[in-house]
């Protein structure tokens, strides 16, 4: 490479919100059903239909307006954009242009060891468009395309952030937090399959100083973050090699396509659309009041940052714990539960169960959080009885698995049925040890020799007579008492 | 029968004088005798107009009836009605059956009026002569050679000729006042919003208004009472308690009952371009509102002379968006033959839409597109705001508004066909009132040369019951209402 380049990246997110009904008509929003079953007059665009504004949509803006501090607009403006396409009924779409909903705001990302702020431009409301099928086989439009318009109407909050990224690593990190916050504040479900959380990553390069932006080209659609990573990379490498090569870049709108890895362009500058924007006289401006704003910022859950501070200071988790259970709001509430049963004193405890075991169990099933079979009180009690030394690390294992697999209700139900109660008393362990040092004189001598090893192996022949219940910290104490 | 106002008529229904079926009956042969010449109906359906009718006679036989039971009523064919082909005038909606109803026909249908047919209009209510419809032209009752005025043509038509009682209309730019004045009609179009837009097909959302065309203001308000309130299913539908528009008609105020009443006089409507004679009719109208009590107030709406230069570009723009939706993917005309997407789309819109409609919507896409929106219509919409406040500066001076409603009576067939500037300075005293959303009412005033000329009287936001009793004093002390073209008798 002769010279540096800088990377410049800005991300346009659509984020369908978790409403029940569309935005703008009574049908309702479920993902999955028979194509064009949810889809009624307004959705279709009959002739003389109008479109009544669903508050609940509304309200998902305010929610992430407050949720990234920008400026929730007392009055906002929808307005259509026009053009034309099968899955567009109206021949266009109600957005907002001048006038949106949320303006500003801000979103922490975190980068590696270092946090950024990436400034946000703009949030506004808008309906999803319907699909085209073409030519799926199992339909019986095979050789022609189908419309399905059941996702047409659906709302979506665009967010658009200010092109501050800096690396597709930075991009993934942007797009990975904010799909964290929408599910945190519970205005999306967050589920990239089926479309509810998509990119388009407006992509320049310039050399290394320079003042001035290259030339953006816009990867639409990006629908996981493997893809946007992957789109980026492939599309500032193509972008640095063709000025290096003496080309220049055009504006365009591009496609990624992950069998090649590779982006091609879809339609440059010159076959933009005129999309004709003006203010839709079907619906009044979006007028949102301070009490309106107040309402819902009092259904708000306290925002991530804020509830990791709480994990810091409360439970004295490092920052790093404090941030991995904080990814969701199910997990903070799943692992203060936890704690909330195991008792404070546990909380570092509770932190490594729910990050290591547990975390580790869910990864294995391909399970979220929100399905998980070990309900919080469960895990809690298990780890209150690892902090008053009922049980060894080893047997809170298999309590765990029991407890999992639904073998038991509790693990005090557990430790009853099968005896698991760790052997802590001196008087039992020391009956045990001399027993142990009788049989091993091998051993006693090795480690009377300074071999430190022979005493792990006491302790492993310990626990093994126990039937893991001795408490292995207690027996090494009681061995080196009584060797020494 | 066919002479009596829609109050008596329900009394005639009411006292078995005569059925609904019979009343319906007797409408359905006078529109088998006439349409063909007026060509005032696109759609007629006996079967189901005579069923409706049949049940309106079991609610009156209940004595379940409302005031407008049984009574037979014409609707533009704008208006969508359930399993009634709805075609808004043009070939694109041609195959067009809607499988919902308007809230406007809700409405009749639950006060138990006829759905007597649908009405012919101008292609999606673009045009002020009727000669748009892709249907045909209708013709004037009072001249055959003479349009009827337009949008709404085939509704004044109809209820000229006595084809049916009464009607309703929509106004846009003047769509149910003009084609109520070149017919000797009484039209009204409401304050924006007083009447719900579900069902009724756009032209230009922001001006569209349905209303009453009927042969007297006091049948106005009686259609007004079923056709006015809130809708939820329509976002600018004003959500007010609902109104009695009968209710100043019969107080009896002596012999001034228009004293206290002050009548403003803009100038602009006064300064020539009006055809003499309706000019005269128009002077003989205040006149006659002086003796009634009223004083007359000299005033100016200094930007109405902006008025058609702003419409023209609002209303197209609105147009351009609001008819995308005529596409052939889902309803409606379909081109036959296309190899690809876009040739679809061109060809059926090509083929689907008419001349009007498509200059239309040329205008609208221009107006709209990148680099002209500012200037043209960010300003068409300042306009709008100027034209709003000369409005409401001169109703601080004065109740109502008085001037002509068209600048001629009734045009001949073709005359302004060719000439589209021509044929929108036709509405050059009725479009202003649509851009600033207030209520518009014209009655008929005298003949010129043998035709209806139009007074129009203008009132404040949601003052309707005043503009009627204002209207209702003169039709109580004048006959021009009562007059009937010859050849319908």
């Amino acid at each position: 490479m002769s010279k540096a380049w800088e990377i410049v990246i800005g991300i346009e997110t659509h984020v369908q919100l978790s409403t029940q009904a569309k935005i703008f008509s009574g049908s309702s929003t479920t993902f999955g059903a028979e194509p064009n079953l949810q889809a009624d007059a307004v959705d279709i665009a009959l002739p003389g239909v109008l479109p009544v504004l669903n508050k609940g949509a509304v309200e998902c803006a305010i929610r992430f307006g407050l949720a990234v501090g920008g400026e929730i607009a007392a009055r906002s403006v929808f307005a259509r954009k026009n053009y034309f396409y099968p899955d567009l009924p109206k021949g266009y779409q109600i957005s907002q242009y001048e006038l949106p909903v949320v303006s500003g705001g801000r979103l922490v990302i975190q980068c590696g060891d270092q946090e950024k702020g990436i400034r946000l431009t703009r949030a506004h409301l808008e309906e999803d468009a319907g699909k085209s099928l073409h030519e799926q086989s199992g339909h019986s439009f095979v050789g022609r395309s189908g419309i399905d318009l059941n996702r047409a109407g659906t709302p979506l909050l665009e967010i658009v952030s200010e092109p501050d990224l800096s690396s597709s690593a930075e991009a993934v990190a942007y797009a990975r937090a904010l799909h964290a916050l929408v599910r945190w504040i519970g205005i999306c479900d967050g589920n990239m399959q089926e479309g509810s959380f998509r990119c388009d990553a407006n992509v320049s390069v310039r050399p290394l100083g320079e003042a001035l932006l290259g030339t953006r080209r816009e990867i639409k659609n990006l629908n996981s973050f493997r893809f946007l990573q992957q789109a980026i990379d492939y599309e500032v490498q193509w972008q640095i090699g063709t000025l290096e090569d003496g080309g220049r870049i055009e504006q365009a709108t591009v496609l990624f396509d992950p069998a090649s890895g590779e982006t091609r362009s879809m339609r440059s500058k010159e076959d933009a659309h005129d999309y004709r924007y003006f203010p839709d006289p079907d619906l009044l401006p979006l007028v949102i009041d301070a009490t309106w704003i107040g309402e819902v910022a009092a259904r708000l859950p306290m925002l991530p940052a804020a509830r990791r501070e709480r994990l810091i200071a409360d439970y004295g988790l490092s920052s790093y714990d404090a941030r991995v259970l904080s990814a969701s709001l199910e997990l903070a509430n799943y692992y203060e539960a936890a704690v909330a049963e195991a008792g404070r004193p546990n909380a570092k405890t509770c932190a490594n169960w729910v990050m290591g075991e547990l975390a580790a169990r869910l990864n294995k099933e391909d399970r979220e959080i929100g399905d998980c079979p070990l309900l919080p009180e469960q895990l809690g009690g298990l780890i209150a009885r690892i902090g008053d030394e009922t049980l060894s690390t080893n047997i809170a294992r298999q309590v765990f698995d029991a407890l999992w697999s639904g073998d038991a209700h509790s693990a005090d139900e557990l430790i009853e049925r099968r005896g698991l109660r760790q052997i802590s008393d001196s008087g039992a362990l020391e009956q045990l040890i001399d027993e142990l040092l009788a049989a091993n004189p091998t051993m006693v001598a090795e480690f009377r020799a300074g071999k430190e090893k022979a005493l792990h192996a006491l302790v492993g022949q310990a626990m093994k007579a126990s039937r893991g219940k001795a408490n292995p910290q207690r027996v090494k104490e009681l061995l080196r008492a009584k060797l020494d | 029968m066919i002479e009596r106002s829609l109050h008596e008529m329900a009394q005639a229904l009411a006292h078995k004088e005569i059925s609904s079926v019979e009343l319906t009956g007797l409408y359905l042969e006078r529109i088998a005798r006439h349409n063909p010449l007026l060509n005032a109906f696109i759609t007629v359906d006996a079967e189901r107009s005579l069923a409706q009718a049949r049940q309106a006679d079991e609610r009156l036989a209940r004595g379940a009836q409302s005031a407008l039971t049984g009574i037979p009523i014409a609707h533009k064919d704008i208006f969508c009605a359930r399993d009634w082909r709805t075609t808004c005038g043009s070939k694109m909606l041609g195959n067009f059956v809607s499988p919902y109803d308007a809230s406007v026909i809700e409405r009749f249908q639950a006060a138990g009026a006829v759905l007597l047919g649908k009405t012919n209009m101008d292609e999606f209510a673009m045009g002020s002569s009727n000669e748009t419809s892709f249907y045909g032209p209708v013709r004037n009752p009072w001249d055959s050679t003479c349009v009827p005025g337009g949008s709404s043509g085939g509704s004044a038509a109809a209820v000229a000729a006595r084809l049916s009682p009464a009607a309703t209309g929509t106004d846009t730019g003047g769509s149910i006042r003009q084609p109520a004045a070149l017919c000797g009609l009484s039209g009204m179009k409401p304050t924006y919003g007083v009447i719900s837009r579900y069902g009724m097909i756009a032209f230009a959302s922001s001006l569209d208004q349905a209303g009453p065309l009927a042969r007297s203001a006091a049948d106005c308000a009686l259609l007004l009472n079923t056709m006015a309130g809130f809708d939820e299913r329509d976002s600018t539908s004003l959500d007010r308690p609902p109104e009695d528009y009968t209710r100043e008609l019969p107080s009896d105020g002596g012999t001034q009952p228009l004293r206290g009443i002050r009548i403003g006089l803009p100038e602009e409507f006064f300064a020539g371009g009006c055809d003499q004679e309706v000019m005269q009719l128009v002077e003989q109208a205040i006149a006659e509102y002086r003796k009634l009590g009223a004083e007359t107030v000299a005033l100016s709406l200094p930007n109405m002379r902006l008025s058609v230069a702003a419409y023209y570009v609002i209303a197209p723009a609105e147009a351009s968006s609001n008819l995308a939706r005529f596409d052939g993917v889902r309803y409606g005309y379909r081109a036959p033959e296309y190899d690809d997407l876009n040739e679809m789309y061109s060809r059926t819109r090509a083929q689907g839409f008419g001349a009007e409609v498509k200059r239309r919507i040329l205008i609208g896409t221009y107006v709209l597109s990148h680099g002209y929106y500012d200037a043209y219509y960010r300003q068409a919409q300042r306009i709008r705001r100027l034209i709003a406040q000369d409005f409401a500066a001169a109703f601080r001076q004065c109740d109502v508004i008085v001037g002509p409603t068209s600048p001629s009576t009734a045009f001949k067939l073709g005359e302004k066909a060719a000439d589209p500037v021509q044929m929108y300075l036709s509405d050059i005293y009725t479009i202003a009132v649509n851009l600033a959303g207030l209520p518009g009412l014209s009655i008929p005033c005298g003949f010129a040369r043998g035709l209806p000329a139009g007074l129009q009287l203008i009132g404040n936001y949601f003052r309707e019951a005043r503009l009627l009793n204002v209207a209702h004093r003169y039709q109580q002390v004048t006959h021009w209402h009562q007059a009937r073209p010859d050849a319908f008798a």
